[in-house]
């Protein structure tokens, strides 16, 4: 018996020798690249030493997690691109809420704060960005290629970064609407036989599509950035002829004819309209007013897999991560660059609809705020078919 | 109409009721002697429901009066509140209101009859058929509410086409399914049933003998109800009605997704603020309408509860 017990502890001895040994080995690998690396303070990646790409890889995989949130398939390629980056590094990404909101991705990543759940990174509008960033939510990161990213498309020191976005465009079914309006001035004005039924994808007071596709309407009426209230005008002037249909527009109320046009991002459109649900439906950027925003990124500050969070920027920041929007039919931050550098996917770049001749409207997160809070005011007062 | 007891008999305690009343005054009375044991083993059973209304009720709510009063960098304020009394969130309470009122009060009627009609007929399916029916619509609402009533009655849904048919364009008649009334229209569809359900057990409860009773002394069909049927049945009409105001006064996602804040309720306004893609770093103003409500809500339950009070007075 003794002579068993004596040969069982010996075996265990054993094996926990050999597990140190896998352990002090692994350590000691580590300790010589990124060992002592705090990823949680890296704010950008060197060429070579213990902060470089490899060691990025290396640190991410050993978290393998990322957890990312508001993310869904079939937006902007989200669903093609969260497969590959997980095939890619062999890193497990959970999707927390796929179908939320910005204002909920916030709460969220302040909520979760310390939970292995909490969201790594966030994809929100630029002003929630910069809420996040004001209240200290957020770690300051510069992608590889953070030189090709558009001046007025980022946060100079890192905080938060536009990723991809789209024009306000005005989609249409072709199969019922025999004249498919290409401008703003074009839906208010056409006769009543032309049967458009124009709706907006959400209220623009809880949506940032809908209030882009708003603020598209008052450029088109002689607003501007700094002017949004045109844009609420037109909308009554829309409703009393009787054209805005002021629900929820969607491939239901597509499908059912309810909306026969719908003001939104043209790669919504895209994803959610063309390729899935009405074959007939066409996206056009309207003549009359050229708006256009982005949707950013950020790093959560107390993010519980802070080397996989940077490595997830790497890869959306790479040829292969912005083509993949591009793909998605939405414009890459860096698609300017790519084009002058032939690293654009030519076949999805000839796939995006037309931009009409003109400057390109993109508001800052101080005129979106600004906006936001005209709209709040009037929307309801000035659209209104209430009592 | 004579069988039919109401459900809520059963439960009595109280007096001229043939159901056993005797033996539970006896339990009350042993309950005092025997002391903690007694008074503890509710409490116990009680404990589940308590902590969830606790976390459930309990914890949002002191969150909520907090947030009120807190800017969105965590400083102390009245600035949520004062907003609360003007300009676009001040309509918003006026328009929940309104709309509380007219869907409460409407199918509030409606249900009266349509459920005295169904306790009266004969056919037991019909009952059994509308109580469920009705337990289910009540309950029915949010996006998939308002796709079907734009499936519906919308300027291309199936039962205006019927209409089209036959030469009538409701539309061309003033209605419309994307304003104020439109969205009263379709909270009729779940607020009817709820009226059914709640009103029920109480007309069941007008017994046959105070009618003969009323015949009797040679009143009238137009005097029994007059004296007898609509004194006793107010205070249940009345708390019902307290309820659909209350459902539809918490009611959001309809009216959200159907009228794309044209038509402004302080649940959306809090749904804009707190969950949305739009408006950022203005929840508290979300958390300050919220406390609105709750007070709105706190009054009209505290009449829901007089009125059930008053009604229990008779309708036992």
């Amino acid at each position: 018996m003794a002579h068993r017990k004596f040969k069982a502890a010996l075996l265990a001895a054993a094996t926990m020798s050999s597990m140190v040994a896998v352990g002090v080995s692994a350590g000691t690998s580590s300790a010589g690249a990124s060992g002592t690396v705090n990823w949680a303070k890296v704010t950008h990646l060197t060429k070579t030493g213990p902060t470089d790409m490899t060691a990025l890889i290396k640190a991410a995989k050993k978290e393998a997690r990322l957890n990312v949130i508001a993310l869904p398939d079939n937006w902007a390629n989200y669903g093609t691109i969260l497969k590959d980056f997980k095939k890619k590094y062999g890193i497990n990404i959970s999707d927390q809420n796929p179908e939320g909101s910005s204002a909920e991705e916030i709460t969220a990543m302040t909520d979760d704060r310390g939970r292995s759940d909490d969201p790594d990174v966030i994809d929100v509008g630029t002003n929630f960005a910069v809420t996040a960033q004001a209240d200290g939510e957020l770690a300051p990161y510069k992608v590889l290629t953070w030189n090709e990213i558009p001046a007025n498309l980022k946060q100079s020191g890192g905080y938060w970064f536009d990723d991809y976005g789209g024009y306000v465009a005005i989609g249409c079914d072709t199969a019922t609407v025999t004249t498919c309006p290409t401008s703003f001035a074009q839906m208010l004005a056409a006769p009543a036989s032309d049967g458009y039924k124009i709706g907006l994808n959400n209220s623009p007071l809880s949506a940032s599509a809908a209030l882009a596709g708003v603020w598209a309407a008052a450029i088109a009426e002689g607003g501007s950035l700094t002017n949004i209230a045109p844009g609420v005008t037109y909308f009554q002037n829309l409703n009393k002829a009787g054209y805005f249909v002021p629900t929820v527009a969607g491939c239901s109320t597509i499908q059912s004819g309810a909306t026969n046009i719908v003001i939104w991002w043209d790669y919504l459109q895209a994803s959610e309209v063309s390729s899935t649900c009405l074959k007939t439906w066409k996206v056009t950027v309207p003549s009359d007013a050229l708006f256009a925003e982005y949707y950013t990124q950020a790093i959560n500050k107390n993010a519980p897999d802070p080397a996989a969070a940077r490595l997830w920027e790497e890869y959306l920041y790479s040829v292969t991560g912005q083509n993949l929007w591009l793909q998605g039919e939405a414009r890459p931050a860096e698609l300017a660059y790519m084009e002058a550098h032939g690293t654009a996917n030519t076949t999805w770049e000839a796939a995006l609809p037309a931009v009409p001749k003109g400057t390109t409207n993109v508001p800052t997160p101080a005129e979106i705020t600004a906006a936001e809070t005209t709209v709040t005011s009037t929307w309801p007062t000035e659209v209104t078919t209430g009592p | 109409m004579t069988d039919s007891e109401p459900p809520n008999r059963t439960l009595s305690t109280g007096p001229g009721t043939s159901v056993p009343g005797p033996e539970v005054l006896p339990l009350e009375r042993s309950g005092r002697k025997r002391g903690w044991k007694r008074a503890i083993l509710p409490v116990l059973a009680m404990a589940p429901f308590l902590i969830y209304t606790g976390v459930g009720l309990g914890v949002p709510i002191v969150y909520i009066i907090r947030n009120a009063f807190l800017t969105f960098q965590g400083k102390f304020t009245f600035a949520n509140m004062q907003l609360l009394v003007h300009g676009t969130y001040l309509k918003g309470f006026e328009n929940s209101l309104l709309l509380s009122l007219i869907t409460s009060v409407v199918p509030g009627i409606l249900g009266v009859f349509l459920a005295y009609s169904i306790v009266t007929s004969n056919s037991a399916v019909l009952k059994r058929m509308v109580a469920t029916g009705s337990a289910v619509l009540a309950n029915f609402g949010g996006i998939n509410l308002t796709f079907i009533f734009i499936a519906a009655f919308g300027t291309t849904g199936v039962i205006t086409g019927w209409l089209n048919y036959v030469h009538i364009d409701p539309w061309n008649h003033g209605f419309d399914l994307y304003d104020f009334y439109g969205v009263a229209f379709v909270y009729l569809y779940f607020q009817l049933p709820l009226m059914v359900l709640v009103i029920t057990p109480a007309l069941g409860g007008l017994r046959q003998s105070w009618r003969e009773a009323a015949q009797n002394m040679g009143a009238s069909n137009w005097r029994y109800w007059r004296h007898v049927g609509i004194p006793v049945l107010m205070p249940s009409i009345l708390g019902g009605m307290l309820l659909l105001f209350g459902s539809s006064f918490a009611a959001y996602a309809t009216a959200q997704t159907l009228t794309l804040g044209t038509v402004t309720l302080a649940p959306i306004q809090i749904g804009d603020t707190v969950s949305g893609n739009a408006i950022a770093g203005e929840a508290n103003i979300g958390f300050a309408i919220a406390l609105g409500m709750l007070v709105v809500l706190s009054i009209t339950m505290i009449f829901y509860g007089l009125a059930r009070r008053r009604a229990s007075k008779w309708l036992r």
